[in-house]
């Protein structure tokens, strides 16, 4: 096995991924609508309710739209990352996860590529979503465009190898709405998405310490001190040792000896 | 360059057994398959040989027993065995939505290709099947024995020693099954390749196949055509197969 023989490999994933996202527009509209109606209504209207006091990487008052801006591009890598899971379930009952399992590279490996494939196209979205938000008058610094680049690749992997891990102790695809209701839901609304922290804890010590634990609270944290230009060591060491940990437990659940394809039967 | 070829083991297996859960699907399995050689693989529904398959192809493992691929431990050298090994699914694997020649493309990829032998191996394969003219056409405008032919020109792409397929012409009409049936034949001799066929349809078999004969996971019986009807004391095979298969139920 030469290191040419993984770059093919890798290019086939991520093209043919790319080459899906391509095809299926709706699906790169849909991932677009969803964060610009939170944006354009959600975080319009209670621009009034809810005011956000100075807080690091802000050095001045911000509108809520301002706030929640990068809790949306979050919102992107999270709902992609659980898209991906959901096509490896499918690829999985349709069969054509066989044809990727069985090619001569090691397990790991063609989960990282599946992953990486993922990743760029929840960026690629991201930055769009981006686009439209400057236009919208939610400015941020120039270099904070190419600062929060390897930040959303880490929040991106991290998030895509979550859905993985779900992926692969998921049996089947109806089961997987359970996910948008035990996963996505309250790993959203739990977060400092659409609410900081200290905000939380004026309501609830409680919701404000699952908050402050949940990982994607810490993606969306990377993700909102880069695009001001900063880096914030805490999140991105968290960021990393979860994407760590939840890629560790998926390529233990594909394993042939372990995981789901044992239980698939 | 007439005389009689060397046929090489590509595929041993040794004392395999797997079960899921406590229920026994394979026990004690042990045959091989030699180079230029079709080896039928029959056995009625739940006999057990698609979770051979997926042993062979390591999709699930093995805990007893031993499978080895051109000399390739499959457990230990996984990936220099999966090198060896072209595999045709039961189920259709190919993405509908793509053309043949996408396809194709992303197999060789899967395998390390570089371009320039992708596209020599594509249209050599197609080509072989009459299928190069419609490399540009979506999967799924293709008819079943179409698809049928793209997956088997897909699992010789890379060159493989081994060829597995399992029941590959189910569902099928009649002429698509000859044609793939005598092509599949043609193939073994012509290239040299081993090819592990698993089906419940008896007029696959060629007088000079090798036949296993499986039931409720366990080996009935194995060898040449004439071996399995004498050793089963009938007069056709597919006597020998209602037998094998009838005889142990319950």
């Amino acid at each position: 096995m030469n290191i040419l023989h993984y770059l093919r490999a890798m290019q086939g994933i991520i093209g043919r991924e790319l080459w899906r996202f391509v095809r299926q527009r709706e699906r790169f509209i849909s991932a677009l609508v969803r964060p610009l109606v939170w944006l354009f209504i959600f975080a319009a209207g209670f621009r009034a309710a809810l005011g956000v006091a100075i807080s690091p990487p802000y050095e001045t008052y911000i509108l809520y739209e301002v706030y929640i801006t990068p809790g949306l591009v979050g919102m992107i890598q999270l709902f992609n990352g659980m898209q991906s899971s959901l096509s490896m379930v499918y690829d999985r009952e349709m069969g054509s996860m066989r044809i990727l399992m069985v090619c001569p590279l090691p397990r790991w490996f063609l989960l990282m590529s599946k992953l990486i494939a993922g990743v760029s196209v929840s960026v690629l979205q991201a930055y769009v979503f981006l686009a439209i938000a400057w236009f919208y008058e939610i400015e941020a610094p120039w270099e904070g465009y190419l600062y929060i680049l390897p930040a959303l690749i880490l929040s991106g992997v991290m998030l895509g190898a979550l859905g993985l891990l779900l992926s692969s102790f998921i049996k089947q695809l109806e089961n997987f709405a359970g996910v948008m209701n035990f996963v996505i839901f309250p790993m959203f609304f739990m977060s400092t998405a659409l609410y900081p922290l200290w905000k939380m804890k004026e309501s609830s010590v409680l919701l404000h310490n699952l908050a402050h634990y949940n990982p994607f609270s810490q993606a969306v944290e990377l993700i909102r001190f880069s695009l001001y230009g900063e880096f914030n060591q805490y999140a991105f060491f968290y960021t990393l040792i979860a994407f760590v940990l939840f890629m560790t437990i998926a390529v233990i659940g594909y394993n042939p000896s372990k995981g789901m394809m044992m239980k698939k039967g | 360059m007439s005389g009689q070829k060397i046929q090489t083991t590509a595929l041993s297996i040794e004392k395999l057994s797997f079960s899921y859960g406590g229920k026994k699907a394979l026990e004690q399995v042990n045959f091989t398959v030699k180079s230029s050689e079709c080896t039928i693989l029959l056995g009625p529904n739940g006999a057990g040989k698609s979770t051979l398959f997926s042993l062979i192809t390591r999709l699930y493992d093995s805990r007893e027993g031993k499978i080895t691929l051109c000399g390739f431990d499959v457990k230990q050298q996984t990936q220099q065995a999966l090198s060896k090994l072209g595999v045709v699914f039961q189920q259709t694997t190919l993405d509908m939505d793509l053309t043949v020649l996408q396809n194709l493309r992303y197999h060789t990829a899967l395998h390390g290709l570089s371009s320039k032998l992708a596209k020599q191996r594509i249209q050599e394969e197609l080509e072989r099947l009459n299928m190069y003219d419609r490399r540009g056409e979506k999967i799924r405008q293709l008819n079943g024995g179409h698809k049928r032919r793209v997956e088997i020109a897909r699992a010789l792409l890379h060159k493989p020693s081994l060829l597995l397929l399992d029941e590959p012409t189910v569902g099928l009409d009649i002429p698509s099954r000859h044609s793939i049936v005598e092509h599949l034949h043609q193939l073994a001799v012509e290239h040299d390749l081993a090819i592990l066929w698993a089906t419940h349809l008896i007029d696959e078999i060629y007088p000079q196949d090798k036949i296993v004969i499986l039931h409720q996971g366990q080996i009935k019986q194995k060898g040449t055509l004439d071996e399995v009807i004498q050793g089963s004391n009938t007069h056709s095979i597919n006597e020998a197969f209602q037998q094998l298969t009838e005889g142990s139920k319950g």
